[in-house]
């Protein structure tokens, strides 16, 4: 209870659900910051730099879609969008526009909490090691991602997504897999945030995204990493 | 000779095979041409109206000319007629006249006078000669001299005429061919005769024959005209009925044209009107058609946009403070072992309940959505398998608590189909977890099939079943099969409305089976690719393992499209 496990920062304009979610992120031990406003939360985004973001998608002074993309432009820190809504294009959306994770109200504390956890958990396990997709090579441990010599800048979801393939370059993965390895979900199929994370992954990666070397998919069954001799 | 003598079987069958390709293939010609000129004719009102013009034109045409034709001539050859036996009448009474007036005893001098009476008659024939003048003798005297103007000989006498003239003694006409002018070939002529005495010499024959080649240029003239002047009236009455068909097609096309652009979703598409006529009349009710439909599909279109709106809404404005209800309701239940009996107890009912409102507002927005037809089907590829396997896990605790055993039985280890794995998964769930509510902690049986045509799912209990009937009510929103049995698994009611739903959405099939006491068969069929149509199943409906004698189904199925054997 009095070591703090990281600064949460709650964007959501509802008041009544922004103080249970502060009461519940106290009592897991988190450091909860609130905003109620689109239109600041950017400005108390940079002043409290927060180890994970929670965002509402409907919020008034600027939508929460928008806020994502300007803290994702700035910051790979986790952002988990709160959603009423479960129609594929919002959720696709807000996930296109750079949240790692989303989670449909009404949620349980309990799922909250597990899903805030699994995003911060992964600064725990550093352990130094080299890997290469194609013609591109990974260092585990400096969290650097080089084509080259040139660096690409991969939040770190799309980083353990991509380790996560090339570790096993043999396996295919389906997509719960995925979920299960990168997301630290069991039995939550929403294969949806596989997807457009694959996506985004490619779209930074590929040479080309429409014909995708580096993450190829499996028809049917998931994806896999693509041959290392860059093929 | 060996070699071609051994090729000789070879090379027939190969003629009569060619031989009969190509008789095969000039029918399929003309099998072909016979099927396009018919789809012609059956597809262009234009080709329809001007061919059948054309072909009633050509009869009356014809009609009109053998009737026109055939008045000319009779008139034409009464004319003749009548012109030549006067002329004959009157040349024989002057002959009679000449002949009874001479006084002639000795052959020569008849003869002279016969003649001359000849030349006469000849003569008065003009210059070229109307008709020529034959003078015979009766055939019972011999020796009789005859004579002739030029030309005609006794041979364009026919035989009938000379005996009509000679046993009636009466003036006798026929129809016959004599020589032309210049003697080459024979024309057509009208020929009369009449018996003339000769004193002292006996019965004689006095013949005029008249060409009859002045009708037949006259008759020749006409029928090239009117063959001419009947194909220039069958070519323009084709121009006239295409041109009225034009007037009448051209508009109609435009209005068909306008319907099929209206019907492919253009609402916007307008007749132009032109006139007051009654084209004019389609233009304008197909436009006022238009218009009502265009405005009750904006209507439509309006009220499913509110309602999916206000749906979603709903949505949003409920699931907030239900949020913040849940995450309150979690911290008291944490914190219960805190609290005296009676508030702990709430504290429980409280949670319980609040995951089975969560489950029924679930439930309620989702049958909705249908409803306002919102229900987006995002399809790819998945196992069917897979999403069965992962259901029958999940499903397990419940199972165990229920003391049902689940057993899955698959065709092949894997069964892609295109659909919706989150729908289908959902289905899948709700028909195991029903099975598990109502089977009683008897076993259960999944097994999943497929063939070429789609996939299906089949989910067994042999729990109370289903009485007559009851299979396709159990579609029905909170519909209950017994409604004094306690619910208590606490499903919403709704979960197989939905799964029906879901089925349809894929243009699949979701049927039931069920006999009192011999448990239900929920069969879950998918078509390879989404919405393609299904004709049939891969596991059938009635479970093989159904109680014998009873065979026959009591329920039938509800199939969500078409009826399946």
């Amino acid at each position: 209870m009095d070591a703090m496990k990281g600064r949460v920062l709650v964007v959501d304009d509802d008041t009544a659900l922004a103080e249970m979610l502060g009461i519940v992120l106290r009592g897991e031990g988190f450091e909860p910051v609130f905003c109620a406003d689109g239109a600041r939360a950017f400005s108390v985004f940079r002043e409290t730099r927060p180890d994970l973001v929670l965002l509402d998608l409907m919020l008034p002074g600027r939508d929460g879609i928008d806020v994502c993309k300007q803290i994702r432009a700035e910051s790979g820190v986790p952002i988990v969008m709160l959603t009423a809504k479960t129609d594929t294009v919002d959720v696709v959306v807000g996930l296109e526009s750079g949240a790692d994770d989303y989670i449909v109200k009404p949620f349980k504390a309990k799922e909250l909490v597990a899903r805030i956890r699994a995003r911060l958990r992964r600064d725990n396990e550093i352990a130094p090691e080299s890997l290469t997709i194609g013609d591109v090579s990974i260092d585990v441990a400096g969290h650097r991602v080089t084509r080259d010599g040139h660096a690409i800048p991969l939040t770190p979801l799309e980083f353990d997504l991509l380790v996560a393939l090339a570790r096993k370059p043999w396996q295919v993965f389906t997509r719960e897999l995925l979920l299960e390895q990168v997301w630290g979900y069991r039995h939550a199929a929403d294969t949806r945030l596989v997807n457009v994370h694959v996506q985004r992954l490619r779209s930074k990666i590929e040479k080309d995204p429409e014909k995708p070397e580096i993450v190829v998919t499996v028809r049917g069954v998931g994806y896999k990493a693509g041959s290392p001799e860059g093929g | 000779m060996t070699s071609t003598s051994s090729t000789a079987p070879v090379s027939s069958p190969t003629l009569g095979h060619r031989l009969w390709s190509a008789i095969f293939g000039a029918r399929v010609l003309v099998e072909r041409t016979t099927a396009r000129v018919v789809a012609a004719w059956r597809r262009s009102l234009y080709l329809r109206v001007v061919l059948t013009t054309t072909v009633l034109s050509v009869l009356v045409v014809i009609v009109l000319g053998w009737l026109l034709l055939s008045r000319i001539s009779a008139g034409l050859l009464d004319a003749k007629q009548h012109a030549a036996l006067d002329e004959a009448r009157a040349g024989l009474t002057e002959a009679q006249a000449r002949l009874d007036a001479a006084d002639t005893t000795d052959a020569a001098s008849t003869e002279a006078l016969i003649q001359g009476i000849t030349t006469q008659l000849s003569n008065r024939a003009g210059q070229p000669p109307l008709y020529q003048v034959l003078l015979l003798g009766s055939a019972n005297v011999p020796a009789q001299p005859e004579f002739s103007s030029n030309l005609v000989d006794k041979g364009s006498v026919p035989l009938a005429l000379r005996e009509a003239v000679t046993s009636t003694q009466r003036q006798s006409y026929t129809y016959t061919t004599m020589p032309s002018a210049d003697g080459a070939t024979r024309v057509p002529g009208f020929i009369v005769g009449a018996a003339l005495s000769v004193p002292g010499a006996g019965a004689y024959e006095l013949y005029y024959v008249f060409p009859l080649t002045q009708e037949q240029a006259t008759l020749a003239l006409f029928q090239r005209t009117l063959i001419v002047a009947g194909l220039l009236l069958v070519g323009l009455l084709a121009l006239i009925a295409w041109v009225v068909t034009r007037q009448v097609v051209t508009p109609v096309r435009m209005a068909a044209r306008t319907a099929e652009q209206f019907s492919a979703g253009r609402l916007e598409q307008r007749m132009a009107v032109q006139g007051e006529d009654d084209l004019a009349r389609l233009a304008t009710s197909f436009n006022h058609m238009a218009s009502s439909l265009q405005k009750q599909i904006s209507q439509l279109e309006d009220l499913s946009r509110v309602q999916r709106r206000f749906v979603s809404d709903v949505s949003h404005e409920l699931r907030t403070p239900l949020t913040t209800v849940r995450m309150a309701a979690d911290v008291l239940h944490e914190a219960r072992q805190d609290f005296d009996p009676a508030t702990a107890r709430s504290a429980e009912l409280l949670q319980n309940q609040l995951d089975r409102f969560e489950s029924l507002l679930t439930d309620l927005l989702e049958i909705s959505r249908y409803d306002a037809g919102a229900a987006v089907l995002e399809s790819e590829q998945a196992d069917l398998c897979e999403i069965v396997r992962r259901v029958v896990d999940g499903a397990a605790p419940l199972a165990e608590a229920r003391g049902s055993d689940i057993s899955v039985v698959t065709v092949s280890r894997r069964c892609l189909v295109e659909c919706d794995p989150r729908r289908v998964e959902r289905v899948v769930r709700n028909l195991i977890v029903n099975a598990i509510e109502h089977g009683e902690g008897r076993p259960i049986d999944v097994t999943v099939a497929q063939d070429v045509g789609g996939a299906a799912v089949g989910v067994r209990d042999h729990g109370v079943g289903l009485r007559p009937g009851e299979s396709s009510l159990v579609f029905n929103r909170f519909w209950r099969a017994d409604p004094a049995r306690a619910r208590t698994t606490g499903g919403t009611g709704l979960g197989l409305a939905i799964a029906l739903e879901d089925a349809r959405l894929h243009g699949g099939w979701l049927q039931a089976w069920g006999q009192p006491g011999d448990g239900t068969h929920f069969r879950l069929t998918l078509p390879r690719r989404a919405r393609d149509v299904l004709s049939s199943s891969p596991l059938p409906l009635e479970p093989p393992d159904a109680a014998v004698g009873r065979r026959v189904p009591l329920t039938v199925g509800l199939p969500t499209r078409g009826a399946d054997a």
